[in-house]
Parts: C-alpha cells; structure tokens; sequence
C-alpha cells in the first residue's frame, strides 16, 4: 500500500462525501423546517440526470443539460410538494413514508414509461475530461475533482443562504418554532414550497453530477438516498453544517473501509472470501460510525439552535 | 348396468379432457424486464417469442413475468406457474443468483427448465439434473475462452475484476482455469456497485499488463465510463456480458478498442444467423444482443423438441431436447453429458461503426468446442 494511494482513496472519499452532501443538505432541510420524511428524495437525483441526459443529447452542450436538469429538478419538485407533500405535514411519520414510497414507485414507472428500461447515455463533457497529475504522480481524474469543487461551492452558497439573508433567516425560524413563524404573518407556504424545489434541485444537481460518472438508470437514486439518511442522523436532523461535516465523514470512512479493509483481510484469506467479509465490515463501518456518534451525541454532531 | 354406464362416460369425458390439455403447451417465461439489466430480459423474451411467432405454432401459450432481478419474486412467480397455470416448461432466468434459487425446486418437481442465459456452475456439476438444460454457456466458457486467447496473444500479467457473487467467482475461476498462469490480482466488487474509483485506483497502483474484467449489465457502463478519465493506459478484455451492442452505445468511444469473447456475433457468417439479425430489426428496430441469440435458440431448441414428442411424455420429450436438431444461430450447437452446450466461443473488437457509435466486429474464434470443467461431477 503505497502513499499515492491512500491520497487517491482519500480524494475519492471526499468525493463521494460532497455528492452526498447535495442529497443530504436538501434532505435534512426538508425534515428540519417541515418535519417531513422525504424518501422520494433520491427520485429527484434520477429526475435531474434524466432531464440531463436528454437535454444534452438534444442540444449537444452539457453545461445547458446541467442546468436543465437543475432547474427541472426543482421544478419537478416545487410540483410535487404542491400537489402531494402539502396534504402531509400534518399526517404521521408512517404515513409521510408510505405516501412517499408510493412516489418513488410512480416516478420509477413513469421514467421507465418515457425513457425505456435501458440506461440512457450521458458523458462527461470534453473539456471536463481527462486527468490531473497529482503529486507523487498519481493521476486523478478532473471531472471528481470538479464535483468536490461544486459541493464545495453549495456548501459555502448554502452557508451564507441560511445564516444572511430573509429567505435562510425564516427557515432558521420555521426549524425553531414553526406555529411561531406562521403567527408572525410570514406565508410559510410558500417558504415550504421554496424550501422543498431547493432541496430538490441540489438532489437533481447531484443526480446529474453523478450520473455523467456512472450511468443514469431507474432507481438510481435509492442507494444514494439510504447513504443521505445516514448522514443527516450523524450530523443531527436540520443542520446543514452537521449535513457537511457527516457527509464528509461518511464518504471518508465507506470509501476507505472499502478499499483497506479487503486488503487487509487478503492477508490470510483467499481473495474472493477476503472481499466478502472486508465488504460486509465496510458496509457495516458507517452504521457502526452512526452507532458510536449517537451513543455520544444522541441528536447528531449539531443540533439545529447550535 | 346404470353405474357402468355413467362410469363409462365419466372415463371418456376424463380422456377427452386429458387429450385437450396435450395438444397444448404453456411454456413459462420468468425474466428481468425492469430495474438495473433489464434490457437482457428484453432481448431473451423479443427474440424467444419471435422465434415462436415464426413457427407459426397456435398451440403455444408463453407467460411472460417480469422477476425484476430479485431471487424471491422469481421464486414465487415459479410456483405460480407451476401450481396454477400448470406450466410444461419454463425458461427465461437472466442471473445466476435467481437460477439458483428458481431451477433446482422447478426441475426437482418435475418441470423442464431451459435457461437462456444463466449457467451457475453448481448446476453444470453436482446439482445438475436430467430435466435441466442449459442453451446458452455455463458461465465460465467466454471468461474460459478469453483466458485461452489472451495467453496464446502474450499477455503475461492480467489483472482480473468481477462482481462477487456466483457468476463472478465463476467468472475468475474459468479465467485462471484456460489462462494457466500468475494473474497480477484478482479484485472482487459489490453486486450493482455504481463507483468504481476505489478499483481503478488499485489498478493503477498495480503492475499488470492487461485488464480482465466481467461487469455485467449497467456496472460495465458506469466503469468504462471512469475508466477513460482515469489515464490508466492498460489494454481491456472482456466478456461479451459487458460489451453487447446496448451496452457499448451507452459507454460510448470509451468501450472502442475493448475485446471481448462471445458465443455469437451478429456478423457471423451464417444463413441462420443472417436471417434472424434481418428479421429480429424488422420486427424490434434494433440490433439484437448476444442474449437476443440465446434467447431465439431457446425457443427453437424447445420447437424442435416438440415437433418430436409432448412433454408429457417426459422420457421422450427429454431425448428430444438432447438430441439438439435445430439450426443454430451460432452455427454447430451440441449438449454435452451434463445438458450443457460444447460450442465454439469467438473473439470480438469493438469499433466505431459506420454512423460514428460503437459496434462489435467479428476477430476471430477464440477457443473452439469448449466445454466447460463442471460436467464430471455430474451424476445423471
């Protein structure tokens, strides 16, 4: 095991955590200013690459899908809350869940309808192609390093979004005291609608960022969406800090327990059983990660009023 | 005088019914047709009722269900057709993982299955059975064969990547099996694993020659797709499983210069084949897959056999099917002892085609007759 690449591992676990990031920091919005559990989620984060896929196909630039997809993921999502989530605020959390369910078993159905069962063609733009040189002369490619530059940059647009101006000062409230916000006479319908198409459109975002690396397929958004709850429990329900700081956590240790710990068991086992059980502890590591953090920190690294 | 009488007629009606229900055949069809991989289960059941339609058989009943690549729905769907619509025979099971949790219960109670794709080598060897035949490979014979090709081709370090679950482990073990010598790795993924930079990164740091890998369905597309950026500059071979005419459209030039061993390609020089790539666009408008392949000769493998006997008749009906006495699309087509096929496995490249995307073209045969190394501990 070399230096180059634990640097690499590392690079590809900050990676996977800022794309974790753009799903969970809508994620845990929605739960913290609503109370709202969202697992049609991960459907906007295939919604988003779908759009892009076929925007890009159409018109033949990347960067006008990109922002299609974006847009449309919102769009789709300031859609949906009107039409179904509104009626759940005041239902139970079962019924949030089974209602929710019932949408990402639509909108797999419905893109299956439209697109086909295939997994559509989406590639990374020329210009993001390619490779960088890192130092001890690993090549990385530029298109991961470009994802962890725009969760990077959500990160920081969505820091000064919550903690500077009306629109993150109102959710700040409606996470405190949502009855209260109302009295005050601010429409908070309209802030959930608005809160709601945000969170969708960073999942599109990340569906798209994504899909361009992998394949932009049905369901593709479920794995994803099982990682983000994760997230959001270890970083504590609301905060978009707590979102960073736990995504980041999340893609670190999966990525590395993935890679180290085969290798360490292939020490005395044969290969294909050493990624068996190095696989099963991996995947294993981040609930047991959630486990220890909650055991300390019962809500989470941060708590909303932090 | 009255009882016997109505005992009579009660024997005819009894008769009657029974010569009804023989003259027809329900074939039951259980395949993925939605979720991740879904476009084989698209190509096995176009091509199988195709081969059906062209028959021109009315006597034929397909059900089709879609197991949506999950081993407990394919179980249930299974005993549905076996206890309710009384199916003669079943087909159609893409994953190996389902073949095993389907096949032995099926055949165990008496039902023919014909796998058109799936070939877990548990059901070549010590699970085989008398009422199971096989019509596409077992799993190892592409992997197999390309092992062969790339030792005959020089290659002296291969590093070689699969899926952990039954087929990838049969994949490796078919590889070093023909390849007979040091590989540089062996590295074993998650099942559906999307993000492969962990794995290129190992590749990177390792000091093969060569790249071997079976990612079937959508985990070749996302890995050819990182695999360009990533500025590892090692040759790729594959198996036909991560390189069929769907899939490369979707890697795109990525795939282009990857070879890859199949048991058909599309090209292939033969009336039989011609004419099923000509009918299978007229009727789908598109290029049929390997799987397409498998699937058309599953359904004449099974049309052939009951233009000789009903399976009903099971002794008969079983000879049938061994005796193989169908034109292929692969060519020459034989069963071995273990109901499995000995056919010869070709090499192809992937190059850009005439409109610019990425096709298959026919190199050359990589093995021929391959057998696969299971059927001794078959005890039939």
């Amino acid at each position: 095991m070399s230096a180059t690449l634990f640097l690499e591992q590392l690079i590809n676990g900050l990676q996977l955590g800022t794309m974790l990031f753009l799903m969970a920091s809508g994620l845990t919005l929605v739960f913290g200013v609503m109370g709202l559990i969202n697992l049609a989620h991960g459907s906007f984060y295939m919604v988003g690459a779908y759009i892009t896929a076929a925007i890009t196909a159409a018109s033949g630039s990347f960067m006008l899908g990109l922002g299609a997809g974006l847009l449309g993921a919102a769009a789709v999502g300031a859609l949906v809350e009107l039409i179904v989530i509104r009626r759940l605020y005041h239902r139970s959390h079962l019924d949030q869940v089974l209602a929710t369910f019932a949408l990402i078993l639509i909108f797999s159905e419905g893109t299956r309808w439209l697109f086909g069962a295939s997994p559509l063609w989406l590639s990374t733009p020329e210009w993001l192609s390619g490779y960088v040189t890192l130092p001890g002369d690993a090549r990385y490619p530029l298109y991961r390093l470009v994802i962890i530059g725009v969760g990077i940059t959500v990160a920081v647009g969505l820091y000064l979004l919550i903690s500077r101006t009306r629109l993150g000062m109102r959710v700040r409230a409606g996470e405190s005291d949502r009855e209260m916000i109302g009295a005050l006479g601010i429409d908070i319908s309209r802030l959930y609608t608005a809160v709601f198409a945000l969170g969708a459109g960073l999942a599109g975002l990340a569906g798209t960022m994504v899909g361009a690396l992998q394949s932009v397929q049905v369901g593709m958004g479920e794995p994803v969406l099982i990682l983000a709850f994760v997230v959001i429990v270890i970083g504590g329900i609301g905060s978009i800090k707590g979102a960073l700081l736990g995504a980041l956590l999340v893609g670190v240790v999966d990525t590395l327990g993935r890679v180290f710990l085969p290798l360490f068991f292939r020490g005395f086992l044969p290969p294909s059983e050493a990624t068996d059980v190095g696989a099963a502890l991996a995947s294993m590591l981040i609930y047991i990660l959630m486990a220890v953090i909650l055991a300390f920190k019962p809500k989470g690294l941060f708590t909303v009023n932090d | 005088m009255k009882q016997l009488a109505r005992l009579g007629l009660g024997l005819l009606l009894s008769t009657g019914l029974a010569t009804a229900h023989a003259e027809e055949v329900k074939i039951g069809m259980i395949t993925t047709l939605s979720g991740g991989g879904s476009h084989l289960g698209v190509d096995v059941r176009d091509a199988f009722l195709l081969a059906i339609e062209q028959s021109g058989r009315d006597d034929i009943e397909v059900l089709v269900q879609d197991d949506a690549r999950k081993p407990d729905l394919a179980r249930n769907l299974a005993n549905e057709f076996m206890q309710r619509d009384e199916v003669d025979l079943m087909t159609g099971i893409i994953w190996s993982n389902l073949a095993m949790a389907v096949v032995p219960s099926v055949v165990r109670q008496g039902t023919f299955y014909l796998s058109p794709n799936a070939g877990p080598s548990a059901l070549a060897g010590r699970m085989c059975h008398a009422n199971y035949f096989n019509v596409a490979y077992q799993n190892d014979n592409l992997h197999g064969a390309m092992g062969a090709w790339m030792k005959e081709q020089g290659y002296e370090r291969p590093l070689i990547m699969a899926p952990n679950y039954p087929a990838g482990t049969d994949a490796l073990a078919g590889f070093k099996h023909l390849y007979e010598g040091e590989v540089a790795d062996e590295l074993y993924t998650q099942m559906g694993q999307t993000d492969y930079a962990a794995e290129i990164a190992q590749i990177r740091a390792s000091d093969a020659d060569s790249l071997f890998f079976f990612l079937p369905g959508g985990m070749g597309i996302s890995f050819m797709k990182q695999w360009q950026n990533a500025g590892v500059e090692l040759p790729v071979f594959g198996a036909a499983f991560s390189f069929d005419e769907t899939l490369i459209k979707a890697v795109g030039e990525a795939a282009i210069g990857a070879r890859n061993t199949s048991l058909w390609a599309y090209d292939l020089d033969n009336d039989t084949s011609r004419a099923f790539v000509e009918s299978f666009q007229q009727a789908y408008d598109r290029m049929p897959t390997l799987y397409a392949a498998q699937g058309f000769d599953t359904a004449n493998l099974i049309l052939s056999a009951l233009g000789k006997a009903h399976p009903d008749d099971q002794d008969a009906f079983r000879e049938a099917l061994r005796e193989a006495d169908f034109d292929s699309v692969r060519g020459e087509f034989r069963f071995g002892p273990n109901q499995h096929p000995i056919q010869d496995i070709y090499v192809r490249e992937v190059v850009a085609g005439e409109d610019g995307e990425p096709t298959n073209r026919l190199l050359g045969i990589a093995v021929e007759d391959i057998q696969d190394i299971y059927y001794p501990d078959c005890k039939m």
